[in-house]
């Protein structure tokens, strides 16, 4: 057993692939715990798919990735901005426009790129953890001591506004700095983390383990705690699978990360919906109104 | 000098339709003032324009003949309860400490002081018991007592409430009128948007009646004349003698 678990420790590969993955399960489990407290599942898929031109046109001119990525974000959470602001188009529907035509400007740039160059498409969108260099490791956690010194020394403050954002403008906390603060927290978080699993599944990795801890446990930062035990749990054992039985890496941590949610789903001790049967009972609802439709439909 | 706040031709628009227009009022520190009008009035406007919280067209707000959105930190706003995440992952006690969170400065921790001034708090709105309760497990009387304390916890100057008694048990309603009437009593402004005109407004001391301009503002008894009611409410309410009883139709 000790042996199968050192084993695949001995390749210099693996070990960076796991550091990643253990970095990236943390600040995506704390970062993501404000996604949804703050009901913003929808912008960290937005601004995960809005990346991709951004590292195109790094990789074009021999720039930083994470950089392109990262400002390619912050260029698409303006134009929503603008949009949602200036018409009368709402944010829900700001979000899918912007975010589908960054998506597909990444991928057309990409695909003129590639043929001249070796990279791979795939890459990008599903990421490529056993192909990450000691400098990807050192950039990762950067980002990751960034994102977690911001978390703790705004703790309070971040707490107040997710939670009241009126009552917390009006006692004076800059709240336009803080929602900057918190775009930024969320933006460096997913350029973290696409090269683990690639611009399509960072949502997974940014909302499951913090659904999951919300299940279980009532306070945001012991619900942060538990998330990042659920992350990482999923990015080690996922790399593991990965490893042994020669699956795709970040598809198999969202797996395992998804297996986790479904455990709490069905057995939290306050919400489960096997614990807490009696929470359920209106389910049936959509029978009934079937039933009455094919009775009308009778008579 | 009484503390006061003083408003200047204040005017609101959301997108061309007028909610507020040309609003001048002074509203006096040690009084308990009640604001009321019919649904769409701009009671909760008013209260936000007045706190920075909304872009005003026109006028300017004053505490002390300063500006007041200079001097944030001695504001206390509790918003109506349904503008608030229930679900949010937070206990009674973090919300309640929330209320320090400006006087404690960035970076730091909370200290001991503010935390035995939270645990007073929660004594004076009777909700110590509930101490590590998640807020969405609490009765609709319960959390306003908790963003009660919050406020008392904050220490602030002026007090603003947004609907407080909406969904509330008769003993949280007594709570909280006692509490408002000790700050009041202690030199502060307590503001209060009440849609209620039943038995529970003889609790204010002063009353602002609005319909999208201020109709009356002063003493209660002034303001609830039954000219300005008809005026208010286009002749839909009838206040009868406050000794005999109130109704509201």
């Amino acid at each position: 057993m000790l042996e199968k678990i050192i084993e695949p420790l001995e390749y210099a590969f693996m070990q960076r692939s796991l550091i990643i993955a253990i970095l990236v399960g943390l600040i995506c489990a704390v970062v993501g715990s404000y996604l949804m407290v703050q009901r913003l599942a929808l912008l960290g898929d937005a601004i995960s798919h809005s990346v991709l031109p951004g590292m195109a046109i790094a990789f074009l001119v021999n720039g930083n990735i994470f950089i392109g990525a990262f400002i390619s974000g912050l260029i698409s959470t303006v134009f929503i901005n603008i949009i949602r602001t200036r018409s009368p188009i709402k944010e829900d529907a700001a979000m899918g426009i912007v975010f589908s035509a960054f998506f597909a400007l990444g991928i057309t740039l990409i695909t003129v790129v590639q043929k001249e160059n070796k990279i791979d498409l795939n890459h990008f969108l599903f990421g490529n953890i056993l192909g990450v260099t000691l400098s990807d490791v050192r950039d990762t956690l950067i980002i990751a001591i960034i994102v977690i010194l911001i978390v703790i020394l705004l703790y309070k403050e971040l707490l107040f506004y997710t939670f009241d954002k009126q009552g917390a403008e009006a006692v004076g906390l800059p709240v336009n700095l803080l929602d900057l603060g918190l775009m930024m927290l969320i933006g460096l978080t997913i350029v973290a983390s696409l090269k683990a699993v690639g611009v399509v599944l960072v949502l997974s990795l940014l909302i499951t383990p913090a659904s999951t801890a919300y299940l279980l446990v009532k306070r945001l930062h012991i619900m942060m705690f538990v998330g990042v035990g659920v992350g990482v749990f999923s990015s080690i054992t996922g790399m593991y699978l990965s490893y042994f039985y020669n699956l795709p890496s970040g598809p198999a941590i969202v797996l395992v990360a998804s297996g986790l949610f479904i455990l709490a789903f069905l057995f939290s001790p306050s919400h489960g919906l096997l614990t807490h049967p009696a929470k359920n009972q209106n389910s049936p609802q959509i029978w009934q109104e079937l039933k009455n439709l094919i009775k009308n439909g009778n008579n | 000098m009484e503390s006061a706040i003083n408003i200047n031709n204040l005017s609101v628009s959301y997108r061309n339709i007028e909610a507020l227009r040309g609003i001048n009022l002074n509203i006096s520190a040690g009084k308990l003032t009640g604001m009321i009008g019919p649904n769409g009035a701009g009671k909760s406007t008013l209260l936000k324009a007045i706190l920075g919280l909304i872009n005003i067209n026109n006028g300017q707000v004053f505490y002390n003949n300063k500006a007041l959105i200079e001097q944030r930190k001695i504001v206390a706003y509790v918003p109506q309860r349904s503008q608030i995440d229930w679900t949010y992952p937070a206990t009674v006690w973090d919300v309640v400490m929330m209320g320090r969170i400006t006087k404690t400065g960035w970076f730091k921790r909370f200290s001991n002081v503010s935390k035995q001034k939270a645990l007073n708090a929660l004594e004076k709105v009777e909700m110590t018991p509930f101490l590590n309760r998640p807020i969405g497990q609490l009765s609709g009387g319960q959390q306003q007592r908790v963003f009660l304390a919050r406020s008392i916890a904050q220490e602030a100057e002026i007090f603003c409430f947004d609907e407080p008694f909406v969904g509330v048990d008769q003993r949280t309603e007594a709570i909280i009128f006692n509490i408002f009437h000790k700050l009041a009593e202690s030199g502060k402004i307590v503001l209060v948007v009440n849609h209620d005109l039943g038995e529970s407004i003889t609790n204010f001391d002063d009353l602002i009646l609005l319909n999208k301009e201020l109709i009356a503002a002063g003493n209660r008894q002034e303001v609830l004349k039954q000219e300005n009611l008809d005026q208010a409410y286009n002749g839909k309410v009838m206040f009868f003698n406050e000794n005999d009883y109130n109704l509201a139709a």
